[in-house]
């Protein structure tokens, strides 16, 4: 089976997987096409795809491909 | 007077004023409720927040979304750091990640050297700044208490320095005062001092010093009440900004008496 690697641990990948899928699956948020939240809140994540960053407006058009090394980050507490 | 003086003159930083110049961290907090309470408690409006891995948010959790919207719901301006990066190229790519997470160009500029003394590293700051600002960010620059580094930093377009006091987390206070005067003396940007504050007295005399504004964490959030530390230090730096500009009395050798000699009744 394809997997990609997200935060660096491995992760199964269904074909046709979106990053706006994925970011969806990890938070549990519904995505407009923009990458916003549905629900007309923030999201606050970013996500890194093989150390490039991926804008938000991208996610839904951009497909997983085997072997991808996704981060997604957020705030947390610090400094 | 008094009033119109802390009123009237926000912290103004890239055209955005801020009403206090109590600039929170976050970390050291064991709750999320309770760090909550402390940064109401001390009246800031801009708080430092980290980037790392995504973990699904749930009780207890200290990070996750519940930190961003915990901010949100407050009305307090979030200010990504790049703190845990080693060099520039972490640094620059840490930045993106909060700009692009937060919604904001504004970043803490943190480059450390190595883990013991969380120092930064002159160098790598250096080319991480230029880079950051030629991205079009807002540079507020974690440095170290020095005059010449800080100036430099200054003409690659950091929006603010940001000297420190001591090592992070050290709580040992304002190391060398006389440094921090002189980056204030030479800067024309606000310098906000930041880190190895301990406790209210620290963040006083920094605002004495003629620093704009005082960034701090540990100090609140692993202090026994966060709560009541966070409104002593709410409270000091008002202190400290009305002391600086009301203009102290010199220091004198000898004593002067307050009360007159003449007329003492004959006793």
């Amino acid at each position: 089976m394809s997997t990609i690697q997200l935060n660096g641990a491995p992760r199964p990948l269904a074909a046709g997987t979106t990053l706006a899928d994925l970011v969806t699956d990890v938070t549990g948020r519904e995505l407009l096409p923009t990458g916003k939240p549905a629900d007309g809140g923030r999201l606050g994540v970013a996500v890194a795809r093989n150390s490039g960053i991926v804008p938000r407006s991208q996610w839904a058009v951009t497909a997983l491909q085997r072997h991808d090394d996704i981060e997604i980050v957020t705030a947390v507490q610090g400094g | 007077m008094t009033q119109t003086l802390t009123q009237a003159e926000p912290l103004v930083i890239d055209g955005i004023a801020l009403g206090s110049r109590l600039i929170m961290g976050t970390g050291g907090a064991p709750s999320l409720d309770g760090l909550g309470a402390a940064l109401v408690a001390s009246g800031t409006e801009l708080t430092t927040v980290a980037m790392r891995r995504y973990s699904a948010p749930g009780p207890g959790s200290t990070g996750g979304t519940n930190l961003f919207d915990l901010l949100l719901e407050n009305n307090i301006r979030v200010l990504p750091n790049t703190a845990g990066c080693f060099t520039a190229r972490e640094a620059v790519m840490t930045a993106e990640l909060g700009r692009e997470a937060l919604e904001t160009d504004w970043v803490k500029l943190e480059v450390i050297a190595d883990e013991h003394t969380l120092l930064p590293d002159a160098l790598e700051l250096v080319e991480a700044t230029e880079a950051l600002v030629e991205r079009g960010f807002k540079v507020f620059a974690y440095t170290n208490d020095d005059p010449v580094l800080a100036l430099r930093l200054e003409q690659l377009g950091a929006a603010a320095v940001m000297p420190l006091g001591a090592p992070i987390g050290t709580g040992l206070g304002i190391l060398n005062p006389h440094n921090i005067e002189l980056i204030v003396s030479r800067a024309s940007v606000p310098v906000i001092l930041d880190a190895g504050i301990g406790t209210a007295s620290d963040a006083a005399l920094a605002m004495e010093l003629g620093c704009d504004a005082v960034l701090l964490a540990s100090a609140v959030t692993r202090a026994q009440d966060p709560v009541a530390m966070a409104q002593a230090f709410r409270h000091a730096v008002i202190g400290g900004r009305l002391a600086a500009q009301a203009g102290r009395i010199p220091r004198r050798t000898h004593a002067l008496a307050s009360s007159a000699m003449e007329g003492r009744p004959d006793l």
